[in-house]
């Protein structure tokens, strides 16, 4: 017999009680800590675990991406080189994009974001733990996928923005598209989930008395960037849907006859625009929470700064069209766009004067990962002048297709999301490891990497204005495009110097660092409050907020209220945190928080079954792989009474 | 150890209705799905401008079997939520015979729309408007599955006595995603059946 349902307990007035030593860390220790092993390890469902899997796995990927285009440089150093053919051109620059966009850009920050949120909004949890193991397995499963297909000669090959009607089964008839296709939707899933757990994350999970306008900005950035991801990703994955039906089951979506090729466009960019912001706009947030600890100063403007962050994105959904530019669209629909295109840049300065105000105005601190934020600056404005001029129609004409545009998306994709990254690396590494990172080491980091991104990636637009066409396998010597690559080339090898130089960095420090303890940059933000790297359960008592900056309140004096951060609410009868109401963050809900549980994993294995079965049309194989999803689900959705039996251990 | 403090008010344990994080992440889940109606509707319209009217295979489609069974599925919705107020008032079986009569409508109008699917002259792979027309209707029915094995789950714990007057969310959420999937239906219905009718006359 089941418990009846009268041994649920049904409200509580919870304690406030004073950390006191091992007191209550030592009981919360026991139940939130994951089972050493395999097991453990696949079925935790710890935020700071899941969040290092997507910094890690999401690393590995840009090296790959990394190593692709070192690759293609080789190739185009000179002119009519021939270590590559055409077609293995084709694979590698279509997975090149692939990788970068879609399995680093976008998924290193959702690790960042995945460790930090609770820590920074003083929870102790997501709100959706098993979820955010789910988006991470999904992920892995996506990526292991688009690979497998890479590998085997079976990868992607029409660019990562696949046009159709290249893309159609009658000029690529191979499996590559379609394992381009299902591959993109597996990764749809992962990204959808994950964007829910940050949406309520955000909305009920924060400490109390922590208002809508005291969360630190690299909340606003990935919160809107979840909200995109939400309202965007179902476009792609539709997109992607139809060429798969087109392909495999003779629909007329994108053919030259009866269907309407260019609706491809309008779907993937009606998606991809969006998708560009949210992959810089939590990039942005880490440079807005990070650099003001270097500049001995709050962030000037933060609520210019967190209102231009959903301005931005709001914006962002209206702009696609300026992809579009040489498709042969209407005038009046080219006029919209690329007005729109030109007025996102005033949300997007709004950021730029604030950083710029905040070192301009602080007494700045010289370390390795100010240098990349501060670089990071310099970088988005050169990427965002380039892009402003593609906005405008004409220039658009005679740029797009070159290198010019390969320079701008570079100077906006690794000026605003890798520079970002990396210095976020310098700075919450300590956090995560207990270590600091070199920072002698890291100073030849920092300049290796900003030289040679600078001399790889600067002269693209000299050689697009030169008129090299983009995508293109080798060139003749005739055209005089020579010495301009070949000093990309060369850049491009400064900057995998710099990289690697990164990787030994940490590989080094990870053994040798310099204890951190835990603040070490006495930084103002929560999770410095917390032991480096963080227990388990993250805050022994839920703190309560009382501003921005809880950490320097003495320093700062704006207000005789103080956070209280070593008391607060005691929630131990199993785990449990705490949820706030949306806006002002008032306590109004006790969450029992999931154990951790095998069901995220075996769900992706069903899910992954059926994705790899559709590729190969095995549809039993797929039912099969439905059912184990199915039994997942049933296993995560069983109610669970957890409090019947937690009664007795509370005194 | 001093005399021990407490918050100045009780909290309730685990979500109840509105307050719980799964109806909000059932609103989340709604968003995104609504989203891919929106494209597909998008892009019925983008094709419809692109062609003009002769891209519809039958110019006035039938009304015949889709209105009733457009009927049938809005009033499930109404059936749905008199079965949750039965939850609300702990009127158990008032809850059991609302979540059954409205999974009963849901079966019957995926039966009607085979019929539909059956009656038309056109095939998946016959023009752009057919596989536009089975890929929303296919999708939408399939949302509708989805939204029965949820009734499903929700009808067996309220048999198992799960639900009471103040604790009954997985009610509330699961009675949510139903609306949507009916409201989903109304503006697919209104785009596929109705528009062609205006958009002909004018």
């Amino acid at each position: 017999m089941r418990p009846a349902v009268t041994a649920w307990e049904d409200a509580r007035r919870p304690r406030i009680v004073k950390v006191d030593g091992d007191f209550p860390g030592a009981r919360l220790e026991k139940m939130w800590e994951t089972a050493p092993g395999l097991a453990g390890w696949i079925s935790s469902v710890d935020h700071k675990e899941i969040g290092k899997r997507y910094i890690i796995t999401a690393f590995v990927f840009l090296i790959l991406g990394g190593l692709e285009a070192m690759v293609m440089r080789w190739q185009l150093g000179g002119p009519n080189q021939r270590l590559l053919s055409p077609e293995q051109y084709d694979q590698l620059f279509t997975i090149h994009g692939v990788t970068m966009i879609f399995l680093y850009s976008s998924p290193i920050l959702t690790g960042f974001s995945n460790y930090l949120w609770p820590l920074l909004l003083g929870s102790r949890d997501m709100a959706f733990p098993r979820l955010n193991a789910l988006s991470y397995w999904i992920y892995l499963a996506a990526g292991l996928f688009i690979y497998a297909g890479f590998v085997t000669g079976n990868g992607p090959n029409d660019g990562w923005f696949n046009y159709v009607p290249y893309a159609s089964k009658a000029y690529d008839p191979g499996i590559n598209i379609d394992v381009y296709a299902l591959g993109l939707i597996l990764l749809g899933i992962s990204t959808t989930v994950g964007s829910a757990n940050f949406v309520v994350t955000f909305l009920r999970t924060r400490a109390p008395g922590m208002s809508i306008n005291r969360v630190p900005i690299l909340c606003w950035g990935t919160l809107t960037a979840s909200v995109a991801n939400l309202l965007a990703v179902p476009s792609v994955s539709l997109a992607f849907f139809l060429l798969w039906m087109d392909r495999q089951f003779g629909t007329q979506f994108f053919t030259t006859s009866q269907g309407q090729p260019l609706i491809w466009q309008h779907l993937f960019w009606m998606f991809g625009h969006p998708w560009v912001y949210a992959i810089v706009l939590p990039a942005m947030g880490m440079v807005s929470d990070a650099l003001p600890t270097f500049c001995r100063r709050p962030l000037v403007g933060y609520t210019p700064v967190a209102l231009a962050t959903v301005a931005t994105m709001a914006l962002g959904f209206g702009v696609w069209v300026h992809h579009m530019f040489a498709t042969g669209l209407p005038s009046l629909a080219l006029s919209f766009f690329s007005g729109a295109s030109l007025i996102i840049t005033i949300p997007s300065a709004v950021a730029v004067f604030a950083w710029t105000a905040t070192i301009w105005t602080g007494r700045p601190v010289i370390r390795t990962a100010f240098l990349f934020f501060a670089s990071m600056i310099v970088l988005f404005v050169i990427g965002g002048v380039s892009g402003v001029m593609t906005g405008s129609t004409p220039i658009d004409w005679q740029l797009t297709q070159t290198y010019f545009v390969v320079a701008h998306i570079h100077y906006v994709l690794i000026g605003i999301n890798v520079f970002p990254v990396v210095g976020a690396f310098y700075y919450w590494f300590p956090k995560m490891t207990g270590r600091l990172l070199s920072e002698g080491l890291g100073r030849w980091n920092f300049w290796t990497m900003f030289v040679g991104f600078n001399l790889g990636f600067f002269p693209m637009h000299i050689a697009g204005l030169m008129g090299m066409p983009r995508r293109i396998y080798t060139y003749a010597p005739g055209m005089g495009w020579g010495p301009v690559n070949l000093v990309i080339s060369l850049g491009a090898l400064l900057f995998a110097i710099g990289v690697l130089l990164f990787l030994i960095n940490i590989a080094v420090s990870l053994k040798r660092g310099r204890v951190a303890g835990p603040n070490p940059w006495s930084a103002p933000t929560l999770e410095w409050s917390v032991p480096s790297p963080p227990p388990p359960y993250n805050f022994a008592v839920i703190p309560t907020i009382e501003s921005r900056h809880p950490l320097w309140e003495d320093w700062l004096d704006e207000s005789p209220a103080r956070s209280r951060l070593t008391e607060g609410l005691l929630l131990d009868r199993g785990r449990e945190t705490l949820a706030t109401t949306p806006l002002d963050a008032e306590p109004n809900l006790i969450l029992e928080m999931p154990a951790d549980s095998f069901a995220p994993f075996i769900l992706t294995c069903g899910l992954s079954m059926g994705f790899v079965a559709a590729l190969f049309h095995l549809w039993w194989v797929a039912a099969l792989g439905a059912v184990i999803l199915i039994g997942a689900l049933i296993d995560w959705f069983w109610p669970r009474r957890v409090h019947a039996d937690m009664e007795a251990a509370d005194v | 150890m001093s005399e021990a403090v407490y918050l100045d008010r009780d909290l309730p344990v685990a979500g109840l209705k509105r307050n719980s994080v799964g109806w909000w992440g059932m609103l989340c889940l709604i968003a995104t799905e609504s989203s891919l109606f929106a494209y597909l509707l998008f892009s019925y319209a983008y094709f419809a401008v692109r062609f003009g009217p002769r891209w519809l295979p039958v110019a006035h489609p039938s009304l015949r079997l889709s209105l009733p069974d457009t009927i049938i599925l809005l009033s499930s919705s109404a059936v749905i939520w008199w079965a949750e107020q039965g939850a609300k008032s702990g009127k158990r079986s008032q809850h059991l015979i609302g979540t059954a009569v409205t999974m009963a409508m849901g079966v019957i109008f995926l039966i009607i729309q085979a019929l539909e699917w059956k009656s038309k002259t056109f095939g998946l792979r016959s023009g752009s408007y057919g596989s536009l027309y089975f890929t929303i209707t296919g999708l939408h029915m399939a949302h509708v599955v989805v939204g029965l094995i949820i009734l499903g789950v929700v009808f067996a714990w309220s048999v198992a006595g799960d639900f009471t007057p103040r604790r009954h969310t997985p009610v509330l959420i699961s009675s949510t995603y139903w609306h949507f999937v009916d409201v989903v239906w109304l503006v697919v219905f209104t785009t596929l059946y109705i528009a062609p009718y205006i958009w002909a006359s004018s």
